[in-house]
């Protein structure tokens, strides 16, 4: 018995280090240490030992057992990693070939800009105003101190839809809209994004453009917030490290008025082609709301006073895309879209 | 406003550059756009006088001449002008000398003469051959024969200036005058002005013997001052008042009409001359023009005049628009010998009213439409006068007519420190206040505790209370010297209405979706309705007209965004850019009860897409057609997550859409309400747009969407059993909708049925004619233990037995 334990064992042995495959050694294991393997059988026929012999021989075969077992394992470990080493040498790929990823569409850049203004507006606690685009004469110029006949209405073209009624020339009529509507609650703080429609075309005019327009109306708004206020948008809109100036300037409904630039981002300052080797560029107008237009809303411009400003989309869009014709912004070209 | 460099040094003294000046001007708000050299790069041509002009003996064009130059230095130049005479005066461009288009001098060999030089033309000279005679385009430029031999061209000829451009806002008209913009430059820099002295006006005199005035419309004619000269001798003028016009960019026309030229560049004020033999009565009358009546304008065109507009007339016709064009017939010309001077204030806006009705806009109906200083108008008039006797142009008669019916009292303005101070957000101090009133001019007339009673100028008709004056403080004193503050208020909370998030979100949900978004003109052709194919009385077609277009393309408020992106996918696939999937999202404008000043027309934001194509081709996965059902997925994923329920939306086949292809449209319904529509447009519709590719769109009402959309998700938890998933093949008749055997399922499978989603269609050789099969997966689910397999086939056959009943299906083997 002990004789034929150890020659198995010897057999075994020898069988094993030959073995290559998962297959093969799962044969093996079936062959000795299966339900009918050898091993098994042998150990089966203890039964027939005499009392002395079968403790010993028992664990004789069971020693046999683990040790086949244990070298099985070890050759089983082998063989796994061969066999995957194997199998990832055929499964390379070609790992410069693009990715697949679903299509992603764009916003507009007018609508990212618009967005933009607003997100830092809405964080600087103002609300977002709209009103009709199709608009009163009223609205639109009178009630910001622009009266018919005024030279004021030079500098703007109008689209007319009968004598009274217009296409708003400017998000400006939302101003007298709100104090309306508010008065003679405050503070007001709004500002107004929306299209406006002036009779010019061509490469830095278009048509129909987008404005958005501010406006803060309190107890004692001075001058200074209005520099302040802008100066954090400029700063959020376009980076921390650029600066503003204020000139002089003349709005019907405001007053002091300013036109507003933004430090150069191209050139720091220094001047260049882009800001036309002034280090300034023009991104808004502004000013102290006129006395009249608080009247006319129904405030007391002895109690309250406000700022309003007014910026062009299209013209923000264009310094931040380093567009140079507005015409661009309305083609749809898909090819322009995709690039923002 | 063209601003001369050197007139302006006449009028106020300068220490500094034209470009610090600009800046300075700039930045108090009177904006300098540009700063031009006059001298155009000529160098070393100086004055010549001509000693000899001969023929040359070879060569018939040409003249040998000999010119003396600076040093007596004699020089022979070889010329092919024909104007040239002993003893004229002349620009010489000696070896080495640079004209204006770049060329430099040298000697030349004209066969067999060597010629040491050029005499120069007037566009050899840089000047601007425009404001020239074609005498003297053409030949050499004949010199003043003052002008000393061999002094420098440059200086002489004005062309050491420098020229600033003012854009003015409307209300700084007054620096349509050189005196004013000399007084805000002193007001800025503190220099001493040295304005033109004007001797008193003598009241009446002897001209009111000789004229009279009489103003019908004193509203539109607030002052009309008239001055005669007699003894005129009309003739080119001076040099140096050609030059001087010529540098602001006025064409020289002869003394008289270029001394009204100068000084309304000066003052501000445009004059006009009339010759007085020819003024009926000699006398003037400001009236309204009559209908039918018409007057032939200086420029030759016969104009039909109204009355709207103001008319100068003599005793028996009109004979210029007041403060736009004078009359031929009155013209100052070569036989005048008399003259009537006029200067004048009209009403601003009646000019304007007029210069546009005629079309008609210069230099002086720009002044009058914007209102010239009314307290001057006689002191223009004064100053004419004085240069055409100074420069020889005729005599005055001493005296004047001003008719002035109503002289304006200039309203005191009270001005408070406090104010300022509050206003402005500063700190000023009473002495810094009182500076800036003085270097504007600005008189005090009574101050007390810190309130200032001041009278303005009568130049700066702009300032007419506190707060105007509150921005001259603020304008001299400097924007940038204010502090920079935030508001002081209370805080308030920024926010976006719920309306504005849906619509931002619906946005988002899309591009995300790979849509791009498009922006297109809210007005669009009438003639897109035909496109259409809308019938009449269409309620698309009830469109606000605009009543001043650009052009007709442009015609009519957009009543659908179809007709802009149509458009889009045409031009794109013109330029091959085939893969299309677009959105926009904006107003659309109706008429709906729009009648007057209260109503105005509705205005409502939709949402609009368009897919045409397929989705870009990659390695891995085939491209998708971009068609209804592409389209209707975006849409169902938009809504979905906007919150609606898709159990709560449904697409009803529609034909009545004329634009849409009839068996390829719905009506989007969400919760019964109609919604919009999808649908793959019509082919005729795209034969219209000249669009190849079959285009998909779906239109999407904002309003309703912003009612509907929901931002609450309710947790629902995850079930402990799993699911067991069958699939379920049926045939049915080839008409049924699928939404209808679906609610079968759904219903028969409540309430273990989780999910279905319909994985195949399949029409063909297979399938009887007249069937189509339909692959459905189901998804089975119990909350309180796994469901068993005859469970689910037991539900299965009471489904299929539904099926059979309702709607004549079939299980597929
Ligand atoms: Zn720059």
């Amino acid at each position: 018995m002990r004789e034929k334990l150890e020659m198995l064992k010897k057999r075994a042995q020898e069988e094993l280090t030959g073995c290559s495959s998962l297959e093969v050694l799962n044969d093996f294991r079936v062959k000795y240490m299966g339900k009918k393997g050898e091993l098994t059988q042998i150990l089966r026929g203890m039964g027939q030992l005499s009392s002395e012999e079968r403790p010993i021989i028992g664990q004789l075969a069971n020693e046999i057992r683990d040790s086949l077992e244990a070298s099985l394992s070890k050759v089983l470990q082998n063989v796994k990693i061969k066999e995957i080493e194997q199998r990832l040498s055929h499964e390379s790929i070609d790992v410069t070939m693009p990715g697949v990823a679903p299509n992603l569409g764009r916003r507009h850049p007018l609508e990212l800009v618009l967005n933009r203004i607003e997100e830092i507006f809405v964080g600087m606690g103002y609300t977002i105003e709209e009103g009709p685009e199709i608009e009163l004469d009223y609205y639109n110029f009178e009630a910001l101190n622009i009266p018919k006949d005024h030279p004021a209405r030079d500098m703007q073209d109008s689209f007319y839809i009968t004598k009274d009624v217009l296409l708003r020339t400017q998000t400006s009529p939302v101003q007298a809209r709100t104090m309306e509507k508010m008065r003679p609650n405050l503070p007001i703080k709004i500002i107004v994004p929306g299209k406006v429609y002036r009779r010019d075309d061509d490469a830095t005019h278009s048509p129909m453009f987008h404005q958005v327009e501010g406006l803060v109306i309190d107890e004692n708004i001075r001058f200074s917030d209005l520099k302040g206020t802008l100066l954090s948008f400029a700063q959020q809109m376009f980076g921390s490290e650029r600066n503003i100036r204020l000139r002089p300037s003349f709005f019907p409904f405001t007053e002091p008025s300013a036109e507003v630039d933004v430090s150069c981002g191209v050139c720091g300052g220094a001047g260049c082609r882009t800001c036309k080797h002034t280090g300034w560029l023009e991104i808004l107008g502004s000013g102290i709301v006129h006395p009249r237009v608080l009247e006319m809303g129904g405030y007391d411009p002895e109690k309250v006073s406000g700022f309003a400003f007014g910026m062009g989309v299209e013209r923000i869009t264009m310094l931040k895309y380093d567009l140079d014709d507005m015409r661009l912004l309305f083609e749809n070209d898909i090819r322009f879209l995709h690039q923002f | 406003m063209l601003v001369s460099w050197k007139w302006l040094k006449e009028l106020v003294e300068l220490d500094k550059s034209p470009d610090e000046i600009a800046q300075l001007l700039t930045m108090s708000g009177i904006e300098v756009e540009s700063i031009k050299s006059l001298k155009r790069g000529i160098e070393g041509i100086s004055v010549a006088l001509v000693q000899v002009v001969k023929k040359h003996p070879q060569a018939d064009r040409l003249q040998v001449c000999q010119v003396v130059t600076g040093g007596d230095r004699v020089v022979t130049v070889v010329s092919g002008a024909t104007n040239l005479e002993v003893g004229q005066k002349v620009p010489l461009a000696q070896v080495g000398a640079v004209l204006a288009n770049g060329m430099k001098i040298e000697k030349t060999d004209f066969r067999g003469i060597e010629s040491e030089g050029m005499l120069c033309s007037v566009e050899e000279l840089g000047l601007d051959a425009d404001k020239f005679s074609s005498e003297e385009r053409d030949g050499i430029y004949i010199l003043p024969v003052e002008f000393e031999v061999g002094q420098d061209i440059v200086s002489l000829l004005g062309l050491d200036d420098f020229i600033l451009e003012l854009g003015l806002t409307p209300n700084r008209a007054d620096c349509l005058g050189m005196v004013n913009v000399a007084r805000e430059v002193a007001a800025l820099t503190g220099g001493n002005l040295k304005l033109p002295v004007v001797d008193d006006v003598e009241q009446n005199g002897e001209c009111a013997d000789m004229t009279s005035i009489e103003i019908q419309e004193p509203s539109l004619c607030k002052r009309y001052v008239a001055k005669v000269i007699k003894d005129v001798k009309v003739a080119p003028s001076p040099f140096w008042l050609r030059h001087r016009l010529m540098s602001v960019g006025v064409r020289p026309i002869n003394n008289i009409v270029d001394v009204t030229n100068y000084v309304m560049f000066e003052m501000g004020q445009p004059l006009h001359a009339f010759d007085y033999d020819l003024l009926a009565e000699n006398r003037i009358v400001v009236r309204r023009g009559t209908s039918g009546e018409e007057l032939v304008t200086l420029d030759g065109q016969k104009r039909s005049l109204n009355p709207d507009m103001l008319i100068i007339a003599d005793a028996k016709k009109s004979v210029a628009i007041a403060g736009v064009m004078g009359g031929l017939e009155t013209e100052v010309t070569q036989k005048t010998k008399t003259i009537l001077l006029e200067a004048a204030f009209f009403n601003g806006p009646s000019v304007r009213r007029t210069s546009q009705a005629l079309g008609l806009r210069s230099e002086a109906s720009q002044r009058f439409e914007k209102e010239v200083d009314l307290e001057k108008v006689s002191q223009a008039a004064h100053r004419a006068v004085q240069l055409m006797a100074q420069i020889g142009a005729g005599t005055p008669i001493t005296g004047n007519v001003d008719c002035f019916p109503n002289p304006e009292k200039r309203e005191s303005i009270v001005l408070r420190l406090s104010r300022i101070n509050q206003i402005l957000g500063t700190d000023l101090t009473p002495i810094i206040v009182e500076d800036i009133l003085e270097l504007l001019q600005i008189k005090v007339v009574n101050k007390e505790a810190n309130t200032w009673t001041v009278a303005t100028p009568s130049h700066r008709r702009d300032l007419l209370g506190e707060i105007d004056l509150i921005e001259e403080v603020a304008r001299l004193y400097g924007y940038d010297k204010i502090p920079t503050t935030l508001p002081q208020g209370a805080t308030t909370q920024g926010k976006r209405t719920w309306e504005q998030k849906v619509r931002s979100e619906a946005a988002s949900l899309l591009s995300m979706q790979g849509l791009y978004q498009v922006i297109t003109f809210s007005f669009i052709n009438p003639r897109h309705f035909d496109w259409l194919m809308l019938p009449e009385e269409h309620p698309l077609r009830d469109a606000v007209a605009v009543s001043n277009p650009l052009s007709e393309e442009q015609g009519v408020m957009r009543t659908t965004v179809l007709p802009g992106l149509l458009e889009v996918v045409r031009k794109n696939s013109n330029k091959r850019n085939k893969d299309l999937a677009i959105y926009e999202l904006g107003k659309v404008y109706f008429k709906e009860g729009f009648l007057d000043k209260t109503t105005l027309p509705k205005e409502k934001y939709i949402l609009t897409a368009a897919a045409a194509g397929f989705s870009e081709k990659n390695w891995a996965y085939p491209a998708i057609e971009y068609n209804y059902y592409y389209l209707k997925g975006v849409l169902e994923q938009l809504l979905s997550r906007l919150g609606i329920r898709l159990d709560e939306v449904a697409f009803l086949a529609c034909k009545d859409m004329q634009f849409l292809h009839p068996g390829r449209s719905a009506k989007i319904m969400i919760r019964d309400q109609e919604a919009g529509w999808i649908g793959e447009i019509h082919p005729l519709v795209l034969e219209n747009y000249e669009i190849e590719q079959k285009t998909t769109i779906f239109t999407l009402d904002l309003e309703l969407l912003t009612k509907e959309a929901n931002e609450r998700i309710a947790y629902q938890s995850i079930p402990r059993y799993p699911a067991v998933t069958r699939d379920l093949a049926v045939i049915v008749p080839e008409n049924t909708e699928v939404v209808d055997v679906t609610k079968l399922i759904q219903e028969k499978g409540q309430p273990w049925l989780k999910q279905i989603s319909l994985f195949d269609q399949y029409k063909g050789k297979q399938i009887e004619k007249g069937f189509k099969s339909l692959a459905f997966s189901l998804s089975w689910q119990a909350e309180d233990r796994t469901l068993t397999d005859e469970e689910v086939n037991l539900l299965h056959k009471e489904i299929l037995v539904v099926l059979a009943l309702k709607v004549g299906a079939k299980l597929r083997v």
